[in-house]
C-alpha cells in the first residue's frame, strides 16, 4: 500500500504541475493506479500469443496457400515441381553421371530422405525471413502478435513437407523398406531438430529484415550452401576421407547433419549393404544438434518478441 | 443534469472507470534515410546524416471514460495518428505508459487486412480475425457484414476486381461489426460515397449510444462536434486542450487558417 502512494505520488504530481492546459477533467486526476483490468494494449510477444490466436493463424495459412498459386494452371502443384526438378538433378548429376550411385546403395532414397528435409528448412527459413516485411501494412496498422507470420510461413512449408514424407515413404516401401520403431523414432527427433533450428532462426531473420533489408539477399544466398554442407549427395565417409579432421569435427557441428543423418537411418538405414557406416557418435550429436536447435529457438523467440515492439515504426 | 441540458440524449457525459489511460507519454521517431549496407555506405560517404529524429508525441497524458467519445484534434503532424497507434498497441511509447479496458479495436485505415487474391467471403473472415473476432462471432455477424456493405453479388469474388468504393465499404463494414470495448477510428469517414457515408456515421452514432468508447481522428469539424462528448486538441505532439468539443473545434479551425503559433 505505502510502496503504490509512493511510487504514484512522485510521478503524477510533478507533471500535472506542470502542464499548461487550463482545462483539466476529472478523471484524469483520479489516476487509477493499480487497477487490475487495465492492460497494456500491446502484449508481451512471444510464441503463446500465437496458441492464443489459433483461428486467425489457421486463416493465414490458408491465406498463403491460396494466394500462392492463385491464378496458377498448376495450383498446389507447383510445390512438387521444385523438389522434383531438384531430385532428378542430383539423381543424373550426381548419382549417374558421378557414379554415387555406385557408392550408395539404393541412392534414390538416400538423395530424397535428405532433400525433404533440406526443402522444409531452407523453405521455412526464406519464407520466415520475409514475412514480417511482406505484412508491413498489417504490422504498421493493427496489433497483432508479429509471431503469427513466421508460423505461418513453418505451417505453410510442413503443408509442402507431408506430401513429400509421404511419396519418401512409398518410395521405401518400393525398395523393400521396412520401418523400424528406432528408425522412425530417430526420424521424428530429425524432423523435430529442422523445425526448431528453421524457425528460431526464421524468427531472428525475419525481425533483423525489418531493420536491414540486406538479410534477406544473405539468407537466399546461405541457402543455396544448404544442399551441399549436409550429407546428401554424398556420404559423410567421404567429409572423413577428402578432409582433415577438424574438417569433419566443425562439419558435424551443424544440427542439420545429425538430422539428415537420422532421417538416413530412419528410411535409408535398413536398405543400407553396410559399406556407408552410420555416423558414429549419433546419439550423442542428436543430442547435441537438440540442444542448439532449442538454444537457437529460444533466442530468436526472444529476439523477436523484444524487437517486435518497434517493427511498426521501423517500416 | 441541469448543466447537461444542451447535449441530446446520446450526448450525456458517461460517468464510469477509465478505459483508455494514457499517462506522460512521449514518442520519439527516428526517421532512417539508410536501410540497406549499400545506403548506408554511399550516406556515410557523402557525410550525410543516417538519420534524424522527430518528437511526435511530448508528455500527453489522457484518460477516455468508458462510454465515452472523443475527438482528437490538430493539424496533420501534430500527432493525432501517433497517439492512436499508441493506444491500440501497434507502437509502444518510449516514455509514459498506456493502458486499457477490454479489447481494442480500431478503423486505422481500413483496408490493411484485405487481400486482394482472396474472395469477399474469405476476406470477411480474415478481416474479422485481424480485428479480433472469434470464428463463432464472424459467423453470428456475417450477414449483417455483407448487407451493410452491399457488396452480396460480389461475395464470392476476388476484392482485387472490387472497385475502391466497394473495397472501402466491406473493410468499413467488417470493422464496425467488430463492437470491441474501445474503438479507434482514423480518418476513414472520408471513404465512399456521400449515402455510405451517411450510413457510416449512423454505424458510428449506433456505437456511441451503445455506451461503446470511441476516440475518432477525422478532418470534419463539425461532424466531430456533433459526434462527440469531448474534444482533445495536440498542437506538434502536445495536448493543449482537452474538454468541450465545440471549442477544441474552434482552436483547430483557427490553427487550419493560421498555422501552429510558434512554440
Amino acid at each position: 500500500m505505502t510502496t503504490a502512494s509512493q511510487s504514484a505520488g512522485p510521478s503524477t504530481e510533478p507533471s500535472l504541475m506542470a502542464r499548461p492546459e487550463p482545462f483539466r477533467p476529472g478523471p484524469e486526476r483520479a489516476g487509477p493506479v493499480a487497477d487490475p483490468e487495465l492492460r497494456s494494449p500491446a502484449g508481451a510477444g512471444g510464441l503463446m500469443e500465437v496458441v492464443h490466436h489459433r483461428y486467425l493463424l489457421k486463416l493465414l495459412l490458408r491465406r498463403e496457400l491460396k494466394a500462392r498459386y492463385k491464378g496458377s494452371l498448376l495450383g498446389l502443384g507447383w510445390s512438387y515441381v521444385r523438389p522434383a526438378v531438384n531430385f532428378g538433378v542430383f539423381y543424373f548429376v550426381v548419382g549417374v553421371f558421378m557414379g554415387m550411385d555406385k557408392v550408395i546403395k539404393d541412392f534414390p532414397i538416400y538423395l530424397f530422405s535428405g532433400l525433404v528435409l533440406v526443402t522444409l528448412f531452407t523453405e521455412t527459413l526464406q519464407s520466415a525471413t520475409r514475412s514480417v516485411l511482406h505484412n508491413a501494412p498489417l504490422v504498421r496498422k493493427v496489433y497483432l502478435p508479429r509471431e503469427l507470420f513466421p508460423s505461418a510461413s513453418l505451417l505453410v512449408s510442413l503443408v509442402h513437407f507431408l506430401p513429400a514424407l509421404a511419396i519418401l515413404v512409398a518410395g521405401s516401401l518400393s525398395y523393400g523398406w521396412r520401418p523400424t520403431l528406432p528408425g522412425l523414432a530417430g526420424a521424428a527427433l530429425g524432423l523435430l531438430i529442422v523445425v526448431l533450428f528453421a524457425l528460431g532462426l526464421g524468427l531472428l531473420c525475419a525481425a533483423a529484415t525489418v531493420f536491414f533489408h540486406d538479410v534477406e539477399q544473405v539468407v537466399d544466398i546461405v541457402m543455396i550452401t544448404v544442399s551441399w554442407t549436409v550429407p546428401m549427395v554424398y556420404p559423410w565417409t567421404h567429409v572423413r576421407e577428402h578432409a582433415p579432421v577438424w574438417v569433419l569435427q566443425i562439419w558435424q557441428l551443424n544440427p542439420l547433419v545429425a538430422a539428415v543423418e537420422l532421417f538416413h537411418r530412419g528410411f535409408w538405414g535398413p536398405l543400407s549393404d553396410g559399406r556407408i557406416p552410420p555416423l558414429p557418435g549419433l546419439t550423442a550429436r542428436t543430442v547435441s544438434a537438440l540442444g542448439l536447435a532449442f538454444m537457437v529457438f529460444f533466442i530468436g523467440e526472444g529476439v523477436f518478441a523484444r524487437l517486435q515492439k518497434r517493427f511498426a515504426q521501423e517500416m | 443534469m441541469t448543466s447537461l441540458s444542451g447535449l441530446s440524449e446520446g450526448k450525456r457525459i458517461p460517468d464510469g472507470p477509465p478505459a483508455v489511460v494514457v499517462d506522460g507519454v512521449s514518442k520519439r521517431f527516428t526517421l532512417r534515410h539508410a536501410r540497406s549496407i549499400k545506403d548506408i555506405t554511399v550516406r556515410l560517404a557523402r557525410r550525410q546524416a543516417l538519420s534524424e529524429t522527430f518528437d511526435a508525441l511530448h508528455d500527453v497524458s489522457l484518460t477516455v471514460t468508458r462510454g465515452e467519445t472523443v475527438a482528437l484534434m490538430g493539424l496533420n503532424g501534430s500527432g493525432k495518428s501517433t497517439l492512436l497507434k499508441l493506444i491500440s498497441g501497434v507502437m509502444s511509447p518510449d516514455v509514459g505508459t498506456v493502458r486499457v479496458r477490454g479489447r481494442v479495436a480500431g478503423l486505422l485505415d481500413v483496408g490493411a487486412g484485405l487481400h486482394p487474391e482472396l474472395t469477399g467471403r474469405e476476406n470477411v473472415f480474415l478481416n474479422g480475425a485481424i480485428l479480433g473476432m472469434d470464428e463463432a462471432e464472424i459467423g453470428r455477424k456475417f450477414d449483417a457484414i455483407v448487407e451493410f456493405s452491399g457488396v452480396e453479388r460480389f461475395l464470392d469474388t476476388e476484392v482485387k476486381f472490387y472497385s475502391s468504393g466497394m473495397f472501402m465499404r466491406l473493410a468499413f463494414s467488417i470493422a464496425a461489426h467488430t463492437e470491441p470495448d474501445i474503438f479507434l477510428i482514423d480518418e476513414v469517414l472520408a471513404v465512399g460515397d456521400p449515402p455510405f457515408r451517411e450510413k457510416c456515421i449512423g454505424r458510428i452514432r449506433e456505437l456511441r449510444d451503445e455506451g461503446r468508447t470511441m476516440v475518432i481522428v477525422a478532418h470534419d469539424i463539425p461532424m466531430l462536434v456533433d459526434l462527440c462528448h469531448r474534444g482533445v486538441m495536440l498542437r506538434q505532439g502536445h495536448k493543449i486542450f482537452d474538454g468541450d468539443v465545440a471549442e477544441a473545434g474552434g482552436m483547430w479551425q483557427a490553427d487550419k487558417r493560421s498555422g501552429p503559433p510558434a512554440r
